[in-house]
């Protein structure tokens, strides 16, 4: 197993969920999704996780940033335990520490590029740090574009804004779910290249589920489930590691 | 693409309910007219049926018209007449009716039923057919009188109480010497009867030795045709008539039922209305779900459909909708039939009994009507979605509105509105008669042109709300863009509202002005302190006049008698006043001459004074009942009001030539002024006569006051169902949009935009679109209550545009309470919406 650390990085975590566990439905229809999965997101690390469909990366994705609830084991984002959390709170918590990135419908189409950036601090009532601002828009490349409607954006600079949103409010973890799903290769590599540099440069967490190896090798980590458990992870991860490792999933799920 | 089109409907159950209510009120509210007038007018026939069962020929007196100087009359129905017709072959019996009002008080002193409905007549004979006795025996003499039962249980009188009656004045306190049962309609109506004995009855009546009526009884194997064609042989046709009471009783019904079909046909109007609101929710919806289906639609057209069958796709949904809201709209416009006369029951408003009427034409106009409306409103959404092309299969994007056709249509929403505008501001400055057609042209031009007008009215009103908005924060802010993002949609559902509000102020501003103009009218004219008449407006007896100018404390006071006469062959009713004093009692305004009533001077008003062109000191000659002739003279012109006009005499000329003096009010001014002190004592003179109000100033203020308060409750009960239907399509606009817009919803959510703050988002998208429709509304209805104001005023010189301000400020408040009620469900939903669904659903 090519398991090694990346040497240099903070051992900080961001994210833990520990033997976490989501069943739907009961007897006959019952259906574990994630069974006792245990994981840390380390701080400045860029996480990617993958597996087949129906293995439960959503799932765990959406039981770690609180937008779904679990039904054993525990969940924290940084010191904050999410299991015992009411909706508001959970509301609460969405809103001040963690940012998201989603395949699609990620703006609202009445707002303004900007708007829609400043979107998270809006509803937080808090005023944006100007210099901080500056320099994502700067970064994700929109500084002619601030005042233009979703509609007026191509897929890529939409999803561009939604990048700039998540990272405008300085959130302790980013999730994002299938953020170049609906891109062309250009546009999601320019989305990802944005995402990599906001790990190395301004220090955030990442954690992407997608079941793209190309986009996949532009994290720190890759992380691959199947059944609802964690089968394997690779540090350092390149495209084509990562895609030798699935056809492995894939073989040993033909042959079992 | 029937089944097709029926599947379409099951999946969007809970998407048509709305609509389904809508038109389903709509429905109701014209089944339920429909069921309602029927039944009364049928219950109303046959009780006026049983009330002729004691008739088989009634003979009435003739009318002998007024010919050059002779003042018209009645024929004399007398003793004679009546025993020629109880011999005429054919005939068993014949009986003298005699009619009149008779006020009954109750044990209070107080007038028992509404004063129109207080009627009294003749018991004939020992035992009168007509009124059976359930105790006592036939009233002797003028200190014995009947009740009827009715009236009796609802006083609590028993045999031998003495009552406190009024014919045209005097108080009467004679002995019950029994009670009745009749069939009489006045009576199941609510009204009162009493019965005298004949002579007193003629006396009491002012019909000496006469007859109102004779009702003569055919005599066995006798049919009532060959009864009538023995009586006309039997009595002079000049001075009677004949009828059957078969033809009677048709007569009434006929009455009855004409009667009914302008209660039915005003009703119906404001069904219309509703419905027409309700056709607003209809395009909405359909147009909401074509847009919903657009990719489905497409692939119908992909592989193969016609234009025709996918609008007919539409039509047929249409058409499922419209028969399930007919059908429950007929079942509920049952109930409400059924409950409406119960419910009048209950509020003590008696009517006869009888069963629920419900004919096929109720049930097919109740069908047709909600599936005619349905479809005819749908008919738009269903071509736009034939010009869906296939190719929309293919994309993504929902079809989107065009600015260009927006364009268009503000074009044409700026020209009908000018029009509409142009039309009714030429209107108020033609004549109020021929003016009332373009007024209504031009309001519906522009209330067209508002409609289409709407869309872009829009952003700029809701703009103007965005500072209050921005207190609510980001809710706020979305609230406002999401209410001017379909502005087509903001625009109908506002415009729902606005239709109902606009009539309700126009209708407030319009009775408003009105009543101050009435309430300044009957103040300005009038320098009395009471005005004094009965409680029917009847003739009220002379002797009324007389005590109260003798009551200690009276300064001045007049009757107001009435005479008829004929001048230069045209016949003119002449006022009779105290002449001396009428100066103080009236405030007119005179054009020429001066204001002298005395000796053979008399007042005209402007009007005669045209018409026969007279001039101060001119003279002409009056020919009374009588036979008389009487020269008089112009002394003075005078500008005549609704409450004062015609010629002015004075009493002292006219009453020689008349038989039976009677005043129509009797006006009073007293040392002190108006006062509950005065009041009472001019009461008690009176001898607290049950029959006879007396009022001061306030007292007829507060009595138009409250005919127009009856009035405009009753609009807004009616106006009240299209504000019911408009509240519907909001919930129904709001419920698609956030259905709609899940997964913007489900993003926000997920960014961190908690349950309350979506829900105030969605409280106040309704709110906006409601307030929005309420400013439309009572701009509107401001408008053409000026409108029509203008018409009205140039009849009534005391008309001035009174504007409710406080009324307005309810309205729009109450825009504001149907906003907040109609977002409760939607808000609820958009809140309770399943976060990681909505962001997954493509």
């Amino acid at each position: 197993m090519t398991t090694t650390p990346t040497a240099g990085r903070t051992t900080a975590v961001a994210a833990r969920a520990t033997e976490l566990s989501k069943i739907y439905g009961q007897g006959e229809t019952r259906v574990v999704a994630l069974d006792r999965v245990s994981v840390d997101f380390r701080q400045a690390e860029f996480t990617a996780i993958m597996g087949p469909s129906g293995s439960g990366k959503s799932t765990l994705m959406h039981c770690v940033a609180g937008l779904d609830s679990f039904s054993s084991g525990s969940v924290r984002i940084g010191e904050t335990e999410l299991g015992s959390l009411k909706d508001r709170q959970l509301t609460k918590l969405r809103r001040d520490k963690i940012g998201f990135i989603f395949q699609a419908f990620n703006l609202l189409p009445t707002l303004t590029a900007l708007e829609n950036i400043t979107l998270p601090m809006d509803i937080a009532g808090r005023k944006a740090d100007k210099a901080w601002l500056d320099q994502v828009i700067q970064m994700v490349g929109l500084s002619g574009r601030l005042s233009h409607r979703p509609s007026q954006l191509s897929g890529g600079q939409q999803q561009r804004v939604a990048v700039a949103r998540a990272l405008a409010s300085k959130p302790e973890i980013i999730f994002g779910d299938e953020p170049t799903g609906n891109l062309d290769s250009r546009s999601g590599a320019e989305v990802l290249g944005f995402l990599r540099n906001s790990v190395r440069e301004l220090g955030q967490t990442v954690v992407m589920v997608t079941h793209d190896p190309v986009a996949a090798a532009y994290a720190d980590r890759v992380v691959f489930l199947a059944d609802g458990r964690i089968v394997d992870e690779i540090y350092g991860p390149t495209a084509d590691s990562v895609l030798d490792l699935m056809k492995q999933f894939d073989a040993k799920g033909r042959t079992s | 693409m029937f089944r097709t089109a029926l599947r379409n409907v099951l999946a969007h159950k809970a998407r048509l309910l709305m609509t389904v209510l809508a038109v389903m009120l709509g429905v109701a509210f014209v089944s339920g007219t429909l069921v309602f007038t029927n039944t009364i007018s049928d219950a109303y026939q046959k009780s006026s049926a049983k009330g002729f069962d004691h008739v088989d020929v009634a003979v009435r007196a003739k009318y002998q018209e007024s010919k050059g100087n002779q003042v018209g009359k009645d024929a004399k129905l007398t003793r004679t007449l009546l025993d020629r017709a109880a011999k005429a072959p054919g005939a068993a019996s014949a009986t003298g009716v005699v009619t009149g009002f008779t006020a009954i008080a109750d044990k209070d002193g107080k007038l028992l039923g509404g004063g129109w409905q207080s009627a009294g007549g003749n018991y004939a004979g020992p035992k009168d057919a007509r009124y059976p006795l359930v105790s006592g025996h036939a009233p002797r003499g003028k200190d014995e009188i009947l009740i009827d039962s009715k009236t009796a249980d609802r006083a609590g009188y028993k045999v031998g109480d003495t009552v406190r009656i009024s014919v045209d004045g005097p108080v009467l306190t004679p002995r019950i010497s029994g009670i009745f049962t009749t069939d009489d309609g006045n009576v199941a109506a609510g009204g009162s009867l009493a019965l005298f004995d004949t002579p007193t009855a003629q006396a009491l009546f002012g019909k000496k030795g006469t007859y109102d009526e004779i009702d003569v009884k055919a005599a066995a194997g006798t049919s009532q045709a060959a009864l009538k064609a023995g009586l006309d042989k039997a009595l002079p046709s000049h001075l009677v008539e004949t009828t059957t009471g078969k033809q009677l009783a048709d007569d009434q019904a006929q009455m009855i039922s004409s009667s009914m079909s302008g209660l039915k046909q005003s009703l119906l109007v404001f069904a219309g209305i509703a419905l027409f609101v309700g056709t607003f929710i209809i395009a909405n919806t359909f147009t909401m779900l074509v847009a919903q289906r657009t990719k489905e639609l497409a692939l119908m057209r992909a592989v193969g459909a016609s234009r025709r069958q996918v609008t007919r796709s539409v039509l047929i949904e249409a058409f499922v909708v419209g028969t399930v809201a007919g059908v429950t709209g007929l079942v509920a416009g049952i109930g409400i039939g059924a409950g409406l006369r119960s419910l009048l029951g209950s509020f003590g408003a008696s009517m006869p009994d009888g069963p629920l009427v419900i004919t096929p034409g109720t049930v097919v106009a109740a069908l047709a009507v909600g599936i005619v409306i349905t479809v005819l409103a749908a008919w738009l959404p269903g071509r736009r979605a034939a010009k869906i092309p296939p190719v929309a299969a293919m994309s993504s994007v929902h079809a989107q509105a065009t600015t260009k056709s927006l364009v268009l249509r503000n074009t044409f929403g700026a020209l009908f509105s000018a029009a509409g505008v142009a039309v009714v501001l030429a209107a108020t400055s033609m004549d109020a008669d021929a003016a009332q057609g373009p007024m209504g042209l031009g309001a519906v031009l522009l209330i067209i042109g508002v409609f289409i007008l709407t869309p872009l009215l829009s952003r700029p009103l809701i703009a103007a709300a965005a500072p209050v908005l921005r207190v609510f924060g980001v809710s706020g802010k979305l609230a406002r863009q999401n209410s001017v993002r379909n502005p087509r949609r903001t625009a109908a559902t506002a415009s729902a509202l606005m239709i109902g509000l606009t009539l309700i102020t126009g209708m407030t501003v319009m009775a408003g002005s009105l009543q101050a103009a009435i309430d300044k009218m009957a103040s300005s004219a009038v320098r009395a302190d009471y005005v004094v008449s009965m409680a029917n407006r009847g003739p009220l007896s002379p002797d009324v006049a007389e005590k109260l100018a003798s009551v200690d404390g009276v300064t001045a006071s007049s009757p107001l008698r009435n005479a008829e006469s004929r001048i230069n062959g045209e016949t003119e009713f002449l006022t009779g006043v105290n002449g001396p004093v009428i100066g103080e009692l009236t405030d007119l305004k005179v054009q020429d001459g001066r204001f002298k009533v005395g000796g053979t001077q008399v007042v005209v008003d402007k009007d005669r004074a045209k018409q026969y062109g007279w001039r101060a000191g001119s003279q002409f000659t009056a020919h009374y009942e009588d036979g008389k002739a009487q020269k008089l003279t112009v002394a003075g012109i005078y500008e005549g009001n609704d409450l004062l006009n015609g010629i002015i005499v004075d009493d002292k000329a006219i009453t020689p030539h008349l038989k039976d003096p009677a005043d129509m009010q009797v006006m009073v001014k007293t040392a002190d002024g108006a006062s509950s002190a005065t009041k009472d004592k001019l009461e008690k003179a009176l001898g607290s006569n049950p029959a006879i109000k007396v009022q001061d100033k306030q007292d007829i203020s507060n009595d138009i006051a409250k005919m127009f308060t009856m009035m405009l409750n009753m609009v807004y009960g009616l106006l009240g169902m299209a504000v019911i239907v408009a509240v519907l399509g909001v919930i129904n606009t709001l419920a698609m949009s956030v259905f709609e817009r899940s997964q913007e919803i489900g993003m926000l959510r997920a960014i961190g935009l908690d349950r309350k703050a979506v829900k105030r988002m969605v409280r106040l998208e309704s709110l906006v679109i409601s307030l929005f429709g309420g400013v439309l509304g009572i701009g509107l209805g401001v408008f053409f209550g000026w409108a029509a104001g203008e018409l009205l005023g140039t009849k009534m010189p005391t008309y001035e545009l009174v504007l409710p301000w406080g009324r307005m400020t309810v309205f729009l408040l109450l825009a504001a309470v149907v906003g907040v009620l109609a977002a409760l469900w939607p808000a609820r939903r958009a809140a309770r919406l399943n976060m990681l669904a909505a962001i997954k659903a493509e």
